[in-house]
């Protein structure tokens, strides 16, 4: 899983039959500091996250089609928790 | 998934069996603003994009599911086409 911030939204009318009804977030990874890092990833959301909120997700096919509770969704990446505080002890 | 831009079609007469009839499309994958980010890729059609447009597609084992129950040997599948991108201003900190 990685930390990341929702930053936008996406419509697509025509995509695969299993995306239907799903909600596409485009998320940038941050790291502790919530500075942004690499590439902006669509995610499809199951917490009912927002724009600007810091979630948690995770890049992997399994998991990420289970969020849609379809097991041949072609999903690789989904948003499966928001963040409500982050500790880091040391820094 | 990713977001990307559509910059062209490849045309392959030898291919493994199971890619026959599919389209194969060069991809430019993109940042939140639009712009180039990382190396270009071949993807596997599964919606009827075409050139010049922005889409977004899936990487890895998942790319193979649009086509069940044929089996399709691929790693990356365009699985749909952007209607409209919205990026708010969060400021890059």
């Amino acid at each position: 899983m990685q930390l990341a911030r929702v930053i936008g939204t996406v419509v697509a009318t025509q995509k695969n039959l299993h995306l239907e009804g799903a909600k596409l977030l485009l998320v940038q990874p941050v790291n502790e500091r919530g500075v942004f890092w690499g590439k902006a990833i669509l995610a499809v959301d199951a917490v009912g996250s927002g724009v600007g909120e810091c979630v948690l997700v995770v890049n992997e096919g399994r998991a990420a089609g289970e969020i849609l509770q379809k097991r041949i969704a072609p999903v690789d990446s989904a948003i499966i928790g928001i963040v409500d505080e982050l500790t880091f002890v040391g820094k | 998934m990713q977001l990307a831009k559509v910059l062209g079609s490849v045309v392959a007469t030898q291919k493994d069996q199971s890619l026959a009839g599919l389209k194969l499309l060069v991809l430019q994958p993109l940042d939140s603003d639009r712009k180039a980010a990382g190396s270009q890729l071949v993807a596997v059609d599964s919606v009827g994009a075409g050139v010049g447009e922005e889409v977004f597609f899936v990487l890895g084992k998942e790319a193979s599911f649009p086509f069940l129950p044929k089996r399709v040997s691929t790693d990356s599948s365009i699985v749909g086409i952007i209607d409209h991108l919205s990026v708010s201003k969060i400021e890059r900190v």
